[in-house]
């Protein structure tokens, strides 16, 4: 494992992305930052802006209305990128994979690095899921 | 040619400065995360953040000067570099320096905050272009409660406007701190820097919640490491001056080293206790707080300094 691999797993700055999720993923995203979860231990750190970004934690379905915002600011993201679908919706619809508004699961539209499921998923989950991902990378 | 060459790139300059200053960003984060009872990163955080930022693709703004926007964080550096040597090699007791050095930091001390406002601009982001305007707005509200408590130092020091001169001075007759002028002038340096820092009541200019970031908000990959490493510089470099100017600055023989530590530490200590118990301010009322009490407050420290007390 180089230097490069092991800074970037070091320090992994975490974008927040909601592309029409029910608010309740990205309430538990922010419980990873509160003192009992604590993810700035392994060096991660929640960003404003997307130029700064490490990982793309997208929440929600991907809706027809979201679908291009979501391939833009995926463009918009300085390579290298870990794509991180949150929550049942995100990894394959879900409950509205049947709505008229549906525009394909994450990974139709962005190439998508690790699945969490759970609707929503824990903040123990989360952190596991990408400790796991990064691991085996 | 070689001694100034090695000034500025080793000693006290970019290599020192920005280890210094990467340990005191994260002592920083690691005081904000025991004050919010967290366990806080390990000690080489600032340097993985540092490499990691190296390591990712450049992104250049398709509308504004992309040349602009290159260079203006290696000027930042520049500056940063700059004024760590012009400010620790005094504070360290090397005997260098002109008459009217003071002059020249408190210029060279301006150059970081104004080229991540040209970067910013260059880059062609709204936000960015409002984090700039704020940054501006800033950098005029601290600067005159800076230059006054300067002046009250300098008039304390007998008309003395060489650092390493007024560094004597306190050496002989005692630390500015022990004095009136001297507490309230260190109050205003400390809010000063803070605003210079743009650390939390002042941070309106890279306002996350808000403005994406602000001034930062297009600097991506080296870019941002550079913006990176000059602030880690600056939070080395703005304690160090603060110790210079009212702690009698640094001594490295015996015991000593053990004092002059701890002065940088509790300068830092302070900041990051100021900004974790407090919340942003807007910027007219950061523009208020400095133009109104903070400059009758440094008036107040050049009464005291002109009666001797």
């Amino acid at each position: 494992m180089g230097l490069k691999e092991k800074c970037f797993k070091k320090s992994l700055w975490v974008f927040h992305l909601s592309a029409g999720s029910c608010n309740n993923c990205d309430i538990e995203i922010l419980d990873c930052l509160t003192p009992k979860f604590d993810i700035e231990r392994f060096g991660m750190k929640l960003v404003g802006s997307v130029r700064h970004a490490d990982v793309l934690l997208v929440t929600g379905v991907v809706t027809r209305k979201t679908l291009s915002r979501v391939k833009e600011v995926y463009e918009q993201a300085p390579k290298p990128i870990v794509v991180i679908g949150i929550g049942a919706c995100a990894c394959t619809g879900g409950l509205f994979r049947d709505s008229y508004n549906f525009a394909g699961p994450l990974d139709k539209v962005i190439p998508v690095d690790a699945y969490i499921p759970g609707c929503p998923p824990k903040p123990e989950s989360m952190l596991a899921g990408v400790m796991k991902f990064l691991n085996k990378k | 040619m070689g001694k100034e060459i090695f000034y500025f790139l080793i000693f006290p300059g970019l290599l020192f400065s920005s280890f210094i200053g990467g340990f005191l960003s994260w002592f920083d984060r690691k005081i904000t995360a025991r004050v919010q009872f967290r366990k806080g990163p390990p000690l080489l955080q600032p340097f993985y953040d540092f490499v990691k930022l190296l390591s990712k693709d450049t992104i250049l703004p398709k509308n504004g000067s992309k040349f602009t926007f290159l260079v203006a964080p290696i000027f930042a550096v520049f500056g940063a570099v700059i004024a760590a040597v012009f400010v620790l090699l005094p504070t360290f007791g090397i005997q260098t320096g002109f008459v009217g050095d003071i002059i020249v930091i408190i210029y060279v001390l301006n150059i970081p905050s104004l080229t991540y406002m040209i970067g910013a601009l260059a880059s062609g982001n709204p936000l960015a272009a409002v984090g700039a305007s704020r940054e501006m707005k800033l950098i005029l509200s601290y600067e005159v409660p800076f230059l006054l408590v300067l002046i009250s130092i300098i008039i304390k020091s007998g008309m003395s406007i060489k650092l390493s001169e007024i560094i004597a001075f306190q050496t002989a007759n005692g630390a500015f701190i022990g004095s009136i002028s001297g507490v309230i002038g260190f109050i205003v340096t400390l809010m000063c820097i803070q605003a210079k820092l743009g650390l939390i009541p002042f941070d309106m200019a890279e306002g996350e919640g808000e403005i994406c970031d602000g001034i930062t908000i297009e600097f991506s990959g080296t870019t941002y490491a550079l913006v990176n490493l000059a602030k880690y510089i600056m939070l080395f470099v703005l304690p160090a001056l603060v110790v210079g100017l009212f702690f009698a600055g640094m001594n490295f023989e015996g015991i000593n080293i053990l004092w002059s530590v701890l002065k940088v530490v509790l300068v830092v200590l302070l900041l990051t206790l100021i900004r974790n118990t407090n919340p942003r301010v807007r910027i007219d009322q950061a523009m208020r707080f400095f133009w109104i009490w903070m400059n009758l407050l440094a008036i107040s420290a050049i009464i005291f300094a002109i009666i001797g007390l």
